[in-house]
């Protein structure tokens, strides 16, 4: 009775066909399928240093964002500090977007780790069912008639060739799974383009706008606690307002 | 008979089993095509965890083709619509 087999059967089932026809007589059918087999264990191992890379790409933005969240924390405490209760708002809103896209980094980074291990494990039983074809390969040769090669190469071919299309569509998922992630990187990516994390040791033009105010503020309390000081030494009273500052200079020139 | 789980390996199991892992497999239908996606993904895994535990894993220099194929563990609810549909990846054993 026919079953209704699922997408994934299909395809492999399919990948083993295409793998079959291919070639007519025995001898081409080995050397075809190994062939094909050595090419399939490059494409896996260039799949895994995609995921490598991958992984590596949203480490750094991990990195970087775990940066933003201890600067916007300071930069809300100086802001408080001061007496700024805006500008702490605005440092804290932009520390909880930066929080909440590192967890969803970090459970990324989780996930791209468990498909390099599965993989790497994959690409190690793959190449041991290529190793096991090759030397089966050498005994149909020297052992079995054509008819009979035909079939016993039909066998073992469809053994490697499943274990193939299976690392294939685990790659296929794997690197689909990558895909997304890059999308979501790269607009964590934007987000720091646009200011709005900047690194804080980077004090020239990596300066955001929370950066300029705060630097603005202190300038002006530093300011302002040096002209107390000055107060104190002349023996002024209270500060009188910006205008008579002016004045005295004038008397003073 | 040789059942593969799709990203992990093949196992052997006997052909008595037949009839066990049908029944496993249709329960994964009936919870995909209810929508259930909890109940899906219990007896998914009840249908994983029966073949590792009943069958025989296949050495790795092994080249035998599988009977049946399963979807990796870590399918998801939306990608089991495309593979449990009707009679499921098991076809009912031969009477």
């Amino acid at each position: 009775m026919a079953g209704t087999s699922g997408r994934f059967t299909t395809v492999i089932k399919a990948k083993i066909n295409k793998l079959l026809d291919k070639a007519e007589d025995p001898g081409e059918t080995l050397d075809y399928s190994y062939q094909k087999q050595l090419e399939s264990l490059q494409g896996v191992k260039k799949g895994i240093a995609d995921v490598v890379t991958a992984k590596k790409r949203l480490q750094m933005q991990t990195s970087k964002l775990e940066q933003s969240v201890v600067k916007l924390d300071t930069q809300a405490r100086q802001a408080m500090g001061q007496g700024n209760e805006e500008l702490a708002r605005m440092a804290l809103e932009r520390k909880n977007v930066a929080q909440s896209e590192l967890q969803g980094l970090d459970s990324q980074v989780t996930e791209l780790e468990a498909q390099q291990q599965k993989l790497i494990e994959s690409e190690q039983k793959l190449r041991t069912k290529i190793e096991s074809f090759r030397t089966k390969k050498e005994v149909i040769k020297a052992q079995y008639n054509a008819a009979e090669a035909q079939v016993r190469i039909s066998e073992a071919a469809t053994g490697v060739g499943e274990e193939m299309a299976d690392v294939g569509l685990a790659m296929q998922r794997a690197v689909d799974k990558t895909e997304n992630m890059r999308a979501r990187a790269d607009a964590v990516g934007e987000l720091e383009a646009a200011g709005t994390f900047d690194d804080i040791t980077a004090l020239g033009d990596g300066q955001d706008d929370i950066d300029r105010q705060l630097h603005q503020l202190s300038s002006k309390s530093a300011v302002d606690d040096d002209l107390a000081k000055m107060r104190a030494e002349l023996g002024q009273g209270t500060p009188p307002p910006a205008a008579p500052q002016i004045e005295k200079g004038e008397g003073a020139a | 008979m040789i059942v593969r789980i799709m990203s992990e390996g093949q196992y052997r199991l006997e052909e008595s089993e037949h009839a066990k892992l049908d029944e496993l497999d249709d329960v994964v239908v009936a919870r995909v095509e209810a929508g259930d996606q909890a109940g899906y993904t219990t007896a998914f895994s009840e249908l994983l965890s029966f073949v590792r535990d009943t069958g025989q894993p296949l050495g790795p220099d092994d080249l035998e083709g599988s009977d049946f194929m399963l979807p990796p563990a870590d399918l998801s609810f939306e990608e089991a619509g495309n593979e449990f549909t009707g009679e499921g990846l098991i076809p009912d054993p031969p009477a």
